[in-house]
């Protein structure tokens, strides 16, 4: 929006919005990755702290809330300002949930240090959270600058994600019949993978609301979810 | 004959908008306030009309019933009709247009004459009542559609001056309704009045839509927004955007629209 409100305080508490969401999402991003480093270093300290630090994301979804609350009740807002108040407080609880989802994985890292996770599945994870990594700070990128080509990539990457999920299911329900003995290592990791691949949702989520802050429409194509996990289990157990 | 005059009444009646603007162009002496409006006001809908003072919304509203007429200054182009029929018609009796027109102003005006007969004059003057009992009946039919019965029951032989202005604009608003308008034009009807007037007015208008066609001057965008089915946005005496409500409010398609909505200009 080129244009400058005519009330000027009224600019500021959007911008402040905006600001406020930058925050939290550069704290997801950075959890996400002491997640994932805590979780192939097996670093209890560290895990310790991701889990500490979801608290604060918790609070700053609390504090976009009041001010979105704020805005609505004083300043009425239209068009372009009502879509972006609206879709801050979707947001934001997608923010929420892929904070909970880092923590989840962190929370792993003491159990794991029983059981480690195969060294095959080492580099998946590093991969899958480097393939989301690059996704959470592109879709607060087209947030800041209301970039619809890139949110629309975003969307896009999600695609990749869901298929590198489903592959490692499969790959990993090879590993657990090889051998019973990784079992459990196998299922630490399914889990930790999905929680990653859940992330990415997220941020798709968020690419949506980006969407219809500049467009005024919901996303047409809707989200077409690739995790075939589902249908590879079924497989499998025809094969069986 | 167009396609569309040869469907059957019925459909006319439910399809054809109640008032059409076409190339509606007016002018104060040589100074031209309004360019070629072109609007449809479909029937028992609420129309709102927004823009920054001065844009024109008034006059624009005038142009409907004619009220410019009583003004030597203005000279109204283009055509305008009701019901199909031309409004500016040699033909047309203004007094049986003013009629079928009601007209509610931004500054309550009620006559200097008790509650009752503010109500009645009207009634009396088209003949609408065969009798004293009838006339009755419809001044309370009036004052209760226009939330005012409760307040004014035990006073209707006080003076319609005595009201506080959210009452007086009531009680116009009962007078405009007691001749059985088929269209109410409301300029800022509710600009002198407290909310909760204000919300009573609102509830009216949303009453009144069932039977009647409502074009509304607000200054308030949320008021817009709250009773009205469609929105015309005039600017510097264009009309610059026309739509559903909802959506002119939530994604407007010309940047002085939204310039004006989210606001940025005035
Ligand atoms: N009787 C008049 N003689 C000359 N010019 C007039 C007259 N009435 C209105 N105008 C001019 O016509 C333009 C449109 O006025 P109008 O009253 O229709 O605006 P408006 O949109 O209703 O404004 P507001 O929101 O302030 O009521 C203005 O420039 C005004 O100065
Ligand atoms: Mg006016």
């Amino acid at each position: 929006m080129p244009q400058e409100h005519i009330v000027k305080i009224y600019d500021d508490e959007l911008a402040n919005l905006d600001r406020l969401i930058a925050e939290m999402g550069g704290e997801v991003e950075n959890l996400l990755s002491d997640a994932v480093q805590s979780l192939v270093q097996y670093d209890a300290i560290l895990s310790a702290e991701v889990i500490v630090r979801d608290k604060r994301i918790d609070a700053l979804e609390m504090e976009i809330v009041a001010q979105a609350t704020r805005l609505l009740a004083l300043r009425q807002p239209m068009a372009a300002d009502l879509r972006t108040i609206v879709a801050s407080l979707r947001l934001v609880n997608d923010l929420e949930r892929m904070g909970d989802y880092a923590k989840n994985i962190s929370k792993r890292v003491k159990t794991l240090v029983k059981t480690p996770l195969l060294s095959a599945q080492h580099a998946s994870v590093k991969r899958m959270c480097k393939l989301v990594g690059e996704m959470i700070r592109q879709v607060l990128d087209a947030y800041l600058q209301r970039d619809i080509k890139q949110a629309v990539s975003v969307i896009e990457q999600d695609e990749g994600v869901d298929l590198l999920y489903t592959s490692m299911f499969r790959e990993t329900l090879t590993y657990m019949m090889e051998d019973p003995r990784n079992i459990s290592a196998c299922t630490h990791f399914l889990f930790i993978a999905k929680n990653i691949e859940r992330i990415g949702d997220h941020a798709t989520n968020i690419a949506e609301q980006v969407y219809y802050i500049v467009e005024g429409k919901q996303f047409e194509e809707g989200h077409i979810n690739h995790d075939l996990s589902a249908d590879v289990i079924r497989d499998t157990g025809e094969e069986a | 004959m167009t396609a569309h005059e040869k469907i059957s009444p019925v459909e006319i009646q439910q399809e054809t908008p109640k008032i059409t603007a076409r190339n509606v162009c007016v002018s104060y002496g040589n100074h031209q306030v309004l360019h070629d409006i072109e609007l449809d006001i479909p029937r028992r809908k609420v129309t709102a009309l927004i823009g920054p003072s001065g844009c024109g919304k008034t006059t624009f509203l005038r142009c409907i019933n004619r009220m410019n007429d009583l003004i030597p200054s203005c000279r109204v182009t283009g055509n305008i009709t009701l019901d199909g029929a031309n409004v500016y018609d040699t033909a047309v009796d203004v007094e049986v247009l003013r009629r079928r027109i009601g007209m509610v102003f931004q500054k309550p005006n009620p006559f200097p004459k008790t509650i009752y007969e503010n109500v009645a004059y009207g009634i009396k003057l088209h003949g609408l009542s065969s009798d004293k009992a009838d006339l009755d009946r419809r001044v309370e039919k009036s004052l209760r559609r226009a939330g005012l019965w409760d307040e004014v029951s035990n006073r209707l032989e006080t003076s319609g001056t005595g009201l506080s202005g959210g009452q007086q604009q009531r009680l116009c608003i009962a007078r405009a309704i007691a001749i059985e308008p088929d269209v109410i034009l409301m300029d800022e009807p509710c600009s002198a009045l407290d909310p909760i007037a204000t919300a009573r007015i609102e509830e009216l208008i949303h009453e009144l839509k069932e039977k009647y066609t409502i074009v509304i001057v607000t200054h308030s965008m949320q008021q817009a927004a709250r009773v009205s089915d469609y929105t015309a946005f005039f600017h510097l005496g264009d009309l610059v955007e026309k739509g559903e409500t909802e959506s002119l409010f939530t994604h407007p398609k010309d940047e002085r629209t939204e310039a004006y909505i989210t606001g940025r200009i005035g």
